[in-house]
């Protein structure tokens, strides 16, 4: 472990690398946790599918790049699907669980991920698999190396991301969900048809999770089982950064990658994983002593 | 009062309806080991699950075999010709779940003559199942040592134990070492297995023959199971620029290495990696994956037969003509065959389906398939036939080592035209 | 109470017993599974301590089952070998224990398992129980998910490899047998101190941080500590039980066998809502009717038996989470005493979600 610390100063270039793949992994997952932050915050519902929603839609995009289709082109038609199947998830299941408490919602959508990995598991089969976009290595200097497609996944990443906040702020649904989000009742009062809005906001979620599951399974490879870890990460994202806070939504994805790059460099490949709930853990730990810390100060 | 003694009244009414329950999944019928004209073997296997790729594998070439011994006029035992029947209940790739099934396949179905589960995990779940119950069982797919330590009586395994896997890649960086006029013991060796039994296994022979040079191990990263990522391991390796870079990992493992050391342009001079085959790295990542040294239990391009199946290659191409999805077939469906071959012949040879008797004859096979020969050891494992390294070369599987079977030379260092 | 019903109940429980003693002598074949059947049974009462009576629903409870299976493995096997050798991946010492050692190591494990889960309990609850709602219920399911890949990556317990257990020296029909009954006997004693425990003044505590943890912490209950003692309960019983699950599968390892959170770890969870929260008999029924089912399933839908599940889970947590006993309070409320203090506190419940 010191032996990889002492690499890092003597080759700082070697914390170029692990930034820069921190950085393009970083960018997903905030993708992911920002679709999380949104029905948490909109709907009141923990989605423990998330991760599902996001490994279903890089299979949509291993599906469509088997038949020839380049993953980056595959990408619109994965958001078209996957917002039709957030729009029928939302019917089935997630209209009958909103006004519910939050323990149900975990409940329900842990079922639903259980559904949806065993569903693709029999329909993909349990092989990696990874969708192959065709493009270069580029050498930065003569050791870091980029893959251009992390470069055009992370374009793409910030691009959609600025069409959401967009969207968001300027179009007529967009202040309905923000309404909504603020006060139900009112927004009811004011004539917004607020199951509608669910809808829309669950769908949303998921086109968002079907983008990020096909740049993941462009830079990254993808499993039907892989759900849960993508779902925690979400989690991680989403307590460190709180909701309805996208900046602080997307430096809490960059920091979960370079967390894991480096906990990957420093005491092994083993201990990446673990640092991610482990990470979890302790951030609910250091806001509980904050929240403490906090009522003292009011009493 | 009264109230509350109807209210422990429904519960009891509930429970007891629940036991009943319970009750009647134990009145279904059991199946016998043998009726009538067929002999019923059990297996446990992974058909969901992590290890569902392989495990339908195995199953597929438990069927395979059953379906030709059936065509071939079955197995004789006692002047009776009898057919062979599989149940199989899914592990889910569990080996907690695999034990369980173990159990119920022998109490409940009767079974007395077990087929392995997939991965050396499930084979140590049910392997205390079936020693305690004195079943024997033929496993095909269980290859790590600790399973040979234990003194089991009744395990049979075809394959090389997982320790041969890589450890002859070793070998061969030492020999190349010497060729370019350095020790061996200056060879550094970076390794990335994953943390499950089969890997570590891996790892183990790796680190015994490691010793043996006097090499120095550099990188040693476990991969998390359900890891998708090794960028850290692989920036640490080129960073550190070791002379062998060796990975094992399932096809999780085969298939994430290959992806990522063509992305980082890995330059190391010998690449060794598990399950290339079945994780489709060549399909998948074309010429970068040339050079990569991959060992296998089986190749159809070796000079074995026998009389069920013909050679090694035409094995290889029935199966293909009888499952047409396979483009190539792994080793792990060829030895689940051989699994079965091995059994008709112990049936054969004890002429009865006492297990006792059957252990004893089991003990005593002494068989060339089309696989390799079988031959195993007082602790159950198949010590007649050697693993085999291939090398990727233009986007084929040569063998290169060992000498005996080599139909190419090794190429050093590896050339991966990006 | 009046004669007859003491009289009834005592039938009842003796009934239950007996069918206990003899179900595996009438089944034997099917002994695995029914000590299976104890185990589950015990998991949704002790989880019901604290979902269904105290109102924290832990999604992490497994990590007192794979810490107990743990720590029992080690000082068993510590006893009398090196646990590094042992679990080394390639089985580097050869190993054969007596009668004796195999029993008294299995003895000592399950004590130290099940005082170990009562200090890990006391030591995470202090961590756990400042966190409300669902965040308690994130924390407890990052506890046990950390606890999985932190075991696998410790090599002094074999890590990912796995332990395989020493072998129960004898028949194998004695074994299951054995094992059974040590399952029955615990999941017995479990029932039992359960229900003794919510007659008590403390169970009444734990009801009330349920229905307003504010309000009762007003009222001079000292809520973190009952909170902290039900969760040393629960521990100490599941940590037991992983001790003997442990032994009766015979291989244990980190992520499925021992901390199997997507598994055991959210069936504990299930089943409770199945029979209904908050009562002794819930847990109970919805354990077995959940076994029965998945057994069923598990035979007869193959490849298919999880996506049957994960169905059943959502048509259970949106249309039935009252579960059973808790739907036939309110279909037939006269006949269960206490109709009125039953139905506020439901009523409640669901205000409060």
């Amino acid at each position: 472990m010191l032996d990889n610390l002492s690499l890092l100063v003597d080759a700082p270039v070697l914390n170029a690398q692990l930034l820069l793949d921190g950085l393009f992994i970083g960018a997903t997952f905030a993708l992911a946790a920002y679709g999380m932050a949104l029905v948490w915050g909109v709907m009141n519902i923990k989605n423990l599918a998330q991760g599902d929603f996001v490994i279903l839609g890089g299979y949509i995009a291993v599906s469509l790049s088997s038949v020839g289709l380049n993953p980056v082109l595959a990408l619109p038609i994965a958001v078209v699907i996957m917002f039709a199947f957030g729009w029928i998830t939302y019917k089935l299941i997630i209209s009958r669980i909103i006004d519910r408490d939050l323990f149900t919602s975990l409940l329900a959508t842990f079922g639903l991920a259980i559904v949806m990995a065993q569903a693709m598991n029999l329909i993909f089969g349990a092989d990696v698999q990874t969708a192959e976009s065709g493009m270069d290595t580029l050498l930065l200097g003569d050791f870091v190396t980029v893959n251009e497609i992390k470069i055009v996944s992370l374009v793409i990443a910030a691009v959609l991301a600025t069409i959401v906040i967009v969207f968001m702020k300027r179009s007529r649904m967009g202040q309905a969900i923000r309404a909504t989000a603020q006060d139900v009742r009112a927004a009811r009062v004011m004539g917004i048809d607020t199951d509608r809005v669910y809808a829309f906001t669950f769908a949303l979620n998921s086109a968002i999770c079907g983008a990020a599951g096909v740049l993941i399974s462009m830079i990254w490879v993808i499993q039907p089982y892989f759900g849960i870890t993508h779902t925690i990460r979400s989690l991680v994202i989403v307590t460190a950064a709180g909701l309805g806070n996208l900046p602080g939504v997307i430096m809490a994805g960059f920091g979960l990658g370079f967390a894991e790059q480096y906990a990957g460099f420093v005491f092994g490949a083993e201990f990446q994983q673990a640092t991610v709930v482990g990470l979890l853990v302790l951030i609910l730990i250091v806001r509980q002593i904050q929240q403490a810390r906090h009522r003292q100060v009011v009493q | 009062m009264h109230k509350l003694f109807r209210r422990t009244a429904i519960a009891q009414a509930l429970v007891f309806s629940a036991f009943v329950g319970v009750g009647g999944l134990a009145a279904l019928p059991a199946n016998a080991k043998v009726e009538g004209d067929t002999i019923v073997l059990g297996s446990a296997i992974s058909i969901t699950g992590k290890y569902s790729s392989n495990g339908v594998n195995a199953q597929n070439g438990y069927d395979f075999a059953i379906k030709r011994i059936n065509e071939m006029g079955g197995v004789k035992v006692g002047g009776k010709s009898y057919k062979l029947k599989v149940i199989y209940y899914d592990d889910e790739s569990t080996p907690a779940r695999g034990a369980q099934l173990a159990e119920r396949l022998i109490k409940q179905d009767n079974i007395k003559f077990m087929l392995g589960p997939y991965s050396s995990g499930l084979t140590k779940a049910i392997a205390p199942v079936t020693e305690k119950y004195k079943i024997p069982m033929v496993e095909a797919e269980g290859a790590s040592r600790s399973l040979f330590t234990q003194g089991y009586k009744y395990l049979f395994a075809v394959l090389s134990t997982s320790e041969q896997y890589l450890a002859s890649s070793i070998a061969l960086a030492a020999e190349m070492a010497e060729k370019q006029g350095k020790k061996p013991s200056t060879v550094k060796i970076a390794m990335a297995f994953e943390n499950d039994p089969f890997s570590l296994d891996v790892r183990a022979g790796v680190v015994d023959d490691a010793k043996k040079y006097g090499m120095k191990v550099v990188i040693d990263d476990k991969l998390p199971r359900d890891l998708s990522d090794m960028s850290a391991t692989l920036t640490k390796v080129k960073a550190l620029k070791p002379d062998v870079l060796v990975v094992s990992g399932h096809e999780k493992g085969a298939t994430t290495a290959a992806r990522q050391i063509k992305e980082m342009n890995i330059d190391v001079p010998l690449i060794a990696m598990t399950h290339c085959e079945s994780g489709k790295v060549v399909q998948q990542f074309g010429a970068s994956t040339n050079g990569f040294l991959c060992p296998t239990q089986w190749s159809e391009t070796l000079s074995y037969k026998d009389k069920y199946f013909g050679s090694a290659a035409d094995y290889d191409k029935a199966f293909k003509a009888a499952y047409p999805s396979y483009k190539t077939v792994p080793y792990q469906t060829a030895q689940a065959s051989a699994a079965v071959l091995v059994w008709k012949d112990a049936f054969e040879r004890a002429n009865s389906f006492d297990t006792e008797k059957l252990r004893q004859a089991l003990s005593a096979t002494e068989m060339e398939t089309f696989y390799g020969n079988i031959k195993f050891s007082p602790a159950g494992n198949n010590v007649a036939k050697p693993m085999v390294l291939r090398q990727i070369q233009n986007g084929e599987y040569k063998v290169v080592a060992p000498t005996k079977w080599a139909s190419s030379e090794l190429q050093y260092p590896r050339k991966a035209s990006q | 109470m009046r004669p007859a019903m003491a009289v009834f109940n005592k039938l009842l429980y003796a009934g239950i017993l007996v069918a206990g003693v003899i179900a595996p002598m009438l089944f034997p074949d099917y002994t695995l599974q029914l000590a299976l059947l104890w185990i589950m049974i015990l998991f949704s009462l002790t989880w019901d301590l604290q979902g269904g009576q105290m109102g924290y629903n832990s999604l992490g409870n497994i990590f007192f089952f794979g810490a107990g299976m743990y720590i029992c493995a080690v000082v068993q096997i510590g006893l009398y070998y090196d646990v590094a050798d042992y679990t080394a991946a390639f089985g580097a010492v050869k190993v054969d224990f007596t009668d004796q050692q195999y029993f008294t190591g299995l003895a000592l494990g399950v004590i130290a398992a099940a005082v170990a889960s009562i200090g890990l309990a006391v030591i995470f609850g202090r961590i756990m129980f400042g966190l409300r709602g669902p965040y308690f219920a994130i924390g407890t399911l990052g506890v046990a998910l950390a606890a999985a890949e932190l075991v696998g990556t410790w090599e002094y317990v074999g890590g990912g490899g796995g332990i395989s257990l020493p072998v129960y020296p004898g028949d194998p029909d004695v074994r299951s047998q054995f094992f059974y009954l040590l399952c029955f006997i615990l999941t017995v004693a479990t029932f039992v101190c359960l229900r003794w425990l919510y007659t008590t003044r403390f169970g009444l505590a734990l009801n009330a941080i349920r229905d307003d943890e504010i309000k009762a912490e007003a009222m001079g209950i000292h809520t973190t500590r009952y909170k902290t003692v039900a969760w040393t309960v629960s521990a100490f019983f599941l940590g037991m039980s992983g001790a003997l699950f442990g032994n009766m599968i015979g291989f244990i390892e980190p992520l499925e066998v021992a901390f199997p959170t997507t598994t055991f770890g959210i069936f504990m969870v299930l089943m409770v809502l199945l029979g209904g929260k908050g009562t002794i008999w819930g847990p109970v029924i919805g354990a077995v009717l959940f076994h029965v089912i998945k057994e069923v399933t598990w035979t007869y839908m193959l490849g298919w038996q999880w996506i049957t599940l994960g169905v059943l889970i959502i048509i259970n947590v949106i249309y039935f989470q009252q579960g059973i006993m808790g739907w036939a309070q309110e279909k037939w409320p006269e006949r269960f005493g206490l109709v009125v203090d039953r139905r506020t506190t439901i009523s409640s419940k669901e205000e409060s979600a």
